[in-house]
């Protein structure tokens, strides 16, 4: 065995552990708060796979965690902590309704135009703090987390005021035209056509990150700045650059959420999958090519937890209990660190004797 | 012309204090983890789950210190997680950070709806509150006694625990353990004391100081715990830190700064400006703030480096 099966090991191993605690964790809080918990135990696990319209639901679901951990992912691997995604996010929903509702457009290209604009909106948003951080040092993260305030009220805003559906009597924006929704891709379910877009969102920025050289001058910027510095790239603009384009494509999932799943937007507040976009990248170890399970796995909980409050009496919110306690534990660098030791050291002195 | 008048209304003044309360609370604990060199990204949970916890609390020993304790109590646990996973599982902090809030919003619903039945407030839950204190003398002075007078009784706590955290910090052997911490940490290693059982203890301290502030908000401004009301003071009280240099005096000045466009945009709700945009000055005064410190510290290095060159042609 050598050192990289081994990380590959202790990796697994330390995914097998947080998912199985994750889901110990889930038990044990039903068993303490439900009178009926067998129901509710039975429904959070295996309800999401009883219909082809809840697995449905769960890819439905994971599409917008794939876009936001995506950017997550890209942040991260520049060495950066900006939490943009979730602003990011919530202004391209807003960039695609007004596109949807606004422009008259034929129908292949209103959603290119709807979902490129969705893009550049969540651009603009992560290139913010970016150029904060670049220019005077200002901390990405709490910058970054008061423009998700602003950003939230600003999009209240436009379809307050300028898009709001006259006749409704909560805050609904008007009906986006139907030349922008994005087609059904699976007859039975609502899974869309972002789906798709997703998972090429994800073949692409593994290329980009592992197999090309802007992708290696970013993974460098973010083990080590300083060096990076030293061979002569320019660490600061690659920061930025990775923000900016990780500010993309959070922005695109908004749209392709929107446009797939909504005819109107309805949100009162930010939905908060940025946030939930980190335990996700966290989960599939900021590679791009996991990020897909990661999501789907983080959706199923939802879907699980969504159902268990519908048919028993815990509530949904459960899901975000456990959320919290699987960033804690994948963040835990220093968790099996010791075994991993033990069998470095084990096939070192065995590979002396050799 | 009314918002001006009303600005320098003795009224707002003191609501001027009433919402500073909880951000000085929270910055304060900013101040001694920062100082002990750990940026706590958790505030904003911590204040949330204290602040139901508090409610909770009171609400079910019946009384004011039960709710005190289980709050503090509160704090202390997460604290404690946050520590331990810091500092012992070398998590990093902003990750640790940002799952202590993520478990937060969770959390608090989920408790909130197991004890009232309901997913938006404790409204149902007879939970008490601190009182307000009554400055004699000063109380009866026309304008001052309005502004000084009358406050909960955290808020004082708050401006003496700005002195108090002062004299830990720079008179205290612990303060000056913690203080090394951040400076130097293999200085401190070198002389015998555990880095982090330090940091822990700093930690520690952080989270009492934030769960009255998030205390404050169920117990003293509101009289019920309300979803998510917290609503980034936590990531304000860190922005404040970060302008107040880190030190207590520097951050109480900062904290004010920002709870002043807090307390702005309680009054412009009365012009015919959209609510929205009121909605958003708290959080734009505070990147503004940012913004506006950071730029002030480059300048200031660029003069420094500047000033340095120029002794070096001199001298040679």
């Amino acid at each position: 065995m050598n050192t990289k099966s081994i990380n590959r090991l202790i990796d697994s191993m330390k995914l097998l552990i947080v998912v199985v605690i994750a889901c110990l964790l889930v038990s044990v809080i039903i068993l303490c708060v439900s009178n009926e918990p067998g129901n509710a135990i039975s429904s959070f696990f295996l309800g999401p796979f009883t219909s082809l319209r809840r697995i449905g639901n769960i890819l439905e679901g994971a599409v917008p965690l794939i876009f936001t951990a995506l950017a997550v992912t890209l942040i991260f691997r520049a060495g950066q902590f900006s939490m943009i995604s979730e602003g990011s996010f919530f202004i391209g929903i807003t960039g695609a309704m007004m596109v949807g509702i606004a422009l008259p457009l034929p129908s292949v290209v209103h959603p290119i135009v709807a979902l490129l604009t969705a893009g550049i909106f969540g651009a603009i948003a992560a290139a913010i703090p970016a150029f904060l951080k670049l220019k005077w040092q200002a901390s990405e993260v709490v910058t970054s987390i008061m423009l998700n305030y602003i950003i939230q009220f600003f999009a209240l805003y436009l379809v307050n005021y300028h898009f709001r559906e006259p006749e409704a009597s909560s805050l609904a924006s008007l009906k986006i035209a139907e030349s922008a929704e994005l087609p059904v891709i699976v007859s039975g379910t609502k899974v869309h056509l972002g789906l798709l877009i997703a998972l090429l969102c994800c073949v692409l920025l593994w290329f980009y990150i592992f197999k090309t050289r802007q992708g290696f001058r970013i993974r460098l910027v973010g083990d080590n700045p300083n060096f990076s510095s030293y061979v002569g790239i320019k660490s600061a603009l690659v920061m930025v650059g990775a923000q900016i384009l990780a500010g993309f494509v959070a922005g695109l999932g908004g749209g392709v959420e929107f446009l797939g799943m909504y005819t109107r937007f309805k949100w009162t507040s930010s939905p908060g999958y940025g946030w939930t976009g980190i335990a996700v990248a966290l989960l599939a170890r900021r590679n791009p090519i996991l990020v897909p399970f990661a999501a789907i796995f983080i959706a199923y909980l939802e879907v699980g937890s969504g159902i268990m409050a519908r048919s028993s009496d815990v509530s949904a919110e459960v899901v975000d209990i456990i959320q919290g306690v699987i960033m804690l534990m994948i963040a835990a660098d220093a968790l099996l660190q010791g075994w991993k030791q033990r069998l470095i050291v084990k096939n070192a002195t065995e590979g002396g004797r050799a | 012309m009314s918002v001006f008048q009303q600005i320098f209304s003795a009224e707002f003044v003191a609501m001027w204090l009433r919402v500073a309360t909880p951000l000085l609370f929270a910055s304060l604990g900013a101040v001694i983890c920062e100082k002990s060199g750990v940026v706590n990204l958790g505030l904003e949970g911590i204040m949330l789950c204290s602040a139901l916890a508090g409610v909770i609390g009171s609400a079910y020993t019946n009384s004011l210190f039960g709710g005190f304790a289980c709050g503090i109590a509160m704090g202390l646990i997460l604290s404690a997680v946050f520590a331990y996973f810091h500092l012992v599982m070398k998590a990093n902090s902003v990750l640790c950070g940002t799952a202590i809030n993520t478990f937060a919003s969770g959390f608090t619903v989920f408790v909130l709806e197991i004890c009232t039945g309901e997913k938006g407030n404790s409204s149902s839950l007879k939970s008490f509150s601190f009182g307000t204190v009554d400055i004699p003398l000063i109380k009866d002075i026309p304008v001052i006694g309005e502004i000084l007078s009358g406050h909960n009784v955290l808020t004082y706590a708050a401006f003496i625990m700005v002195g108090v955290i002062w004299y830990m910090l720079y008179r205290t052997p612990l303060g000056l353990r913690i203080r090394a911490d951040g400076e130097n940490e293999n200085a401190i290693n070198s002389v015998g004391i555990s880095v982090n059982r330090t940091r822990f203890i700093a930690i520690l301290l952080c989270g009492v100081m934030t769960s009255i502030g998030g205390m404050y908000l169920s117990m003293g401004y509101l009289n019920m715990f309300v979803r998510d009301m917290v609503a980034g003071r936590g990531f304000i009280s860190l922005a404040a830190n970060a302008m107040g240099q880190c030190s207590p005096v520097g951050t109480m000045c900062s904290a004010l700064i920002f709870a002043f466009f807090d307390g702005l945009s309680n009054i412009l709700q009365l012009l015919r400006i959209p609510s929205e945009f009121v909605q958003m000055v708290p959080y734009a005064a505070t990147i503004a703030g940012l913004v506006i410190y950071a730029i002030q510290k480059t300048e200031s290095e660029k003069r420094k480096r500047r000033q340095m060159g120029r002794k070096v042609l001199e001298n040679a």
